[in-house]
């Protein structure tokens, strides 16, 4: 299931932010925000994208640079709202 | 004490991140007017040195035009010097009015606001423009006042990658139920010269029932056959629904910029946008001045005429001299360096040379994408590109990039 869920997210990642020639590879660690692929204007995008596939709501003081940085980190935060 | 020991070490260990992380500007000093030659104190207290200055934004080469100047002056007698108003209680004189009306005629707009500068235009017109139930959808790289004007309003945001045209047809799709849509670029990019494809966004924006917003900071006075802007070059004019631009750069280069569009929402902005109604009105003397400026693009375009022949000379003659240069029209040049350090290397052995010209690289560009920003002028003759063009060769030269590609240049000296 948690694989399916960064799979999914990772999927996203790709199709949004990276553009067209670019030879990227997204990990489940790599670094999103601070490495430059995603910037904060442009995360408003994944949040709605999280937002609208898991029918959650994520608070904007927890989409921070540090929470979306990683699939990971986004995976445990949706996991964590899942929950809720 | 209210600055107190915490605020004082926070703040410092603040700076001492930006210095480590080699982000701390310095400020060098000018001590000529604005222009192709100029004469630049840096560091602080070293001798002046003269340089040919190669990254100013005075496209047209207004900055200090005599013509100009003297219409400062005249207006400085005419109008005085300050106004110690905001526009809408005393701040209004009769030469912001005309400035306003021809601003439109030249833009091929419906009316005009003029604002302190761009910036505060872009801060003004989203908040009056869209409400919580519509959405601005923006490309990836706009400049930093439109996202910030964009942070101010409560309509709901997303973004399109760069000048992809398929990424913004999705987003398009996907917000069409919402009340309003506003698409939001930049006229031409101010890292790149890339010049935004306006006349597919207003295919787009007409299929989906979209507003379209330009900043076209970079291209007013000189883009388009008789320098209206990006609206001009791409074949949209009065298509494009609203225009911010300034009179920083290619008009003149003091300050002042405008929102320039269909006249509804200029007069809703008159009414409603805070930095107009809670910021001083442009000085009168930049008013008289800009006023100049218009007549003098107005009845010739021998300027951008000039800038248009400086910008293939330099763009075909660096890029013969083996220089990875990203291909374009616009007088803005990136040379492709791609590693930061290499970057503000070659800068530096340029200011060295009379070249004076600046790195830029992460977080200004992304990273691996260092670059050296040229940017021409009709102030330029050509013994000063030939000059420029020489010190490049020099110095590309001692760094062994010349004729490498991006590939090779990242595999000498990394990302």
């Amino acid at each position: 299931m948690a694989d399916e869920l960064k799979d999914k997210i990772r999927e996203y990642v790709v199709d949004e932010y990276v553009e067209e020639g670019e030879e990227i590879e997204v990990k489940d660690d790599t670094p999103l925000i601070s490495g430059g692929l995603v910037d904060s204007f442009s995360m408003v995008s994944l949040k709605l994208f999280l937002e609208t596939e898991y029918k959650i709501k994520i608070p904007d003081e927890k989409a921070t640079a540090e929470t979306f940085d990683t699939v990971n980190a986004i995976a445990a935060l949706v996991r964590e709202y899942a929950d809720a | 004490m209210v600055y107190g020991t915490a605020a004082r070490e926070f703040y410092r260990s603040e700076l001492v991140g930006i210095r480590n992380d080699g982000l701390f500007k310095e400020e060098r000093y000018i001590v000529t007017p604005q222009g192709a030659d100029i004469e630049v104190e840096f560091p602080e207290g070293a001798p002046v040195k003269k340089v040919i200055n190669m990254c100013a934004n005075n496209y047209l080469g207004l900055s200090s035009h005599p013509d100009v100047v003297a219409a400062a002056h005249d207006g400085l007698e005419a109008k005085g010097y300050g106004m110690s108003s905001v526009r809408f209680i005393c701040g209004t004189q009769d030469a912001h009015r005309e400035l306003e009306r021809k601003l439109s005629a030249f833009l091929g707009t419906e009316d005009t606001l003029l604002f302190a500068s761009c910036m505060d235009a872009n801060a003004a017109v989203f908040e009056v423009a869209l409400g919580p139930e519509d959405v601005v959808i923006a490309d990836r790289l706009v400049h930093a006042s439109v996202i910030d004007g964009i942070k101010l309003c409560e309509a709901q945001y997303d973004s399109y990658k760069h000048m992809d045209m398929k990424h913004l047809e999705k987003k398009l799709e996907q917000f069409a139920d919402k009340r309003f849509r506003m698409v939001a670029t930049d006229g031409v990019f101010s890292m790149d010269g890339d010049i935004a494809p306006l006349d597919e966004i207003c295919e787009l924006a007409d299929k989906y029932d979209a507003m379209v917003l330009v900043d076209d900071s970079h291209a007013s006075g000189f883009m388009g056959k008789t320098g209206r802007g990006t609206h001009e070059h791409c074949g949209v004019v009065g298509r494009v629904d609203v225009i911010t631009t300034t009179m920083g750069k290619a008009l003149g280069g003091a300050s002042g910029g405008c929102i320039s569009g269909r006249k509804e929402l200029v007069e809703l902005c008159r009414q409603r946008a805070r930095p107009y109604l809670f910021s001083n009105t442009v000085a009168p003397v930049v008013v008289t001045a800009s006023l100049k400026v218009m007549d003098i693009i107005s009845e010739t375009t021998e300027r951008r005429d000039k800038l248009e022949r400086n910008t293939l000379y330099f763009r075909e003659q660096m890029t013969a001299a083996g220089f990875d240069i990203r291909p374009g029209v616009h007088p803005i040049v990136p040379i492709m360096l791609y590693n930061a350090k290499l970057a503000q290397d070659v800068a530096r052995d340029l200011y060295e040379e009379g070249i004076y010209v600046i790195g830029f690289f992460f977080p200004v560009v992304a990273k691996g994408q260092a670059r050296i920003r040229v940017q021409l002028s009709a102030a330029h003759e050509k013994e000063h590109i030939d000059k420029a063009i020489e010190a490049f060769k020099k110095v590309g030269e001692k760094y062994g990039i010349l004729g490498l590609g991006k590939k090779e240049i990242i595999d000498k000296y990394g990302m």
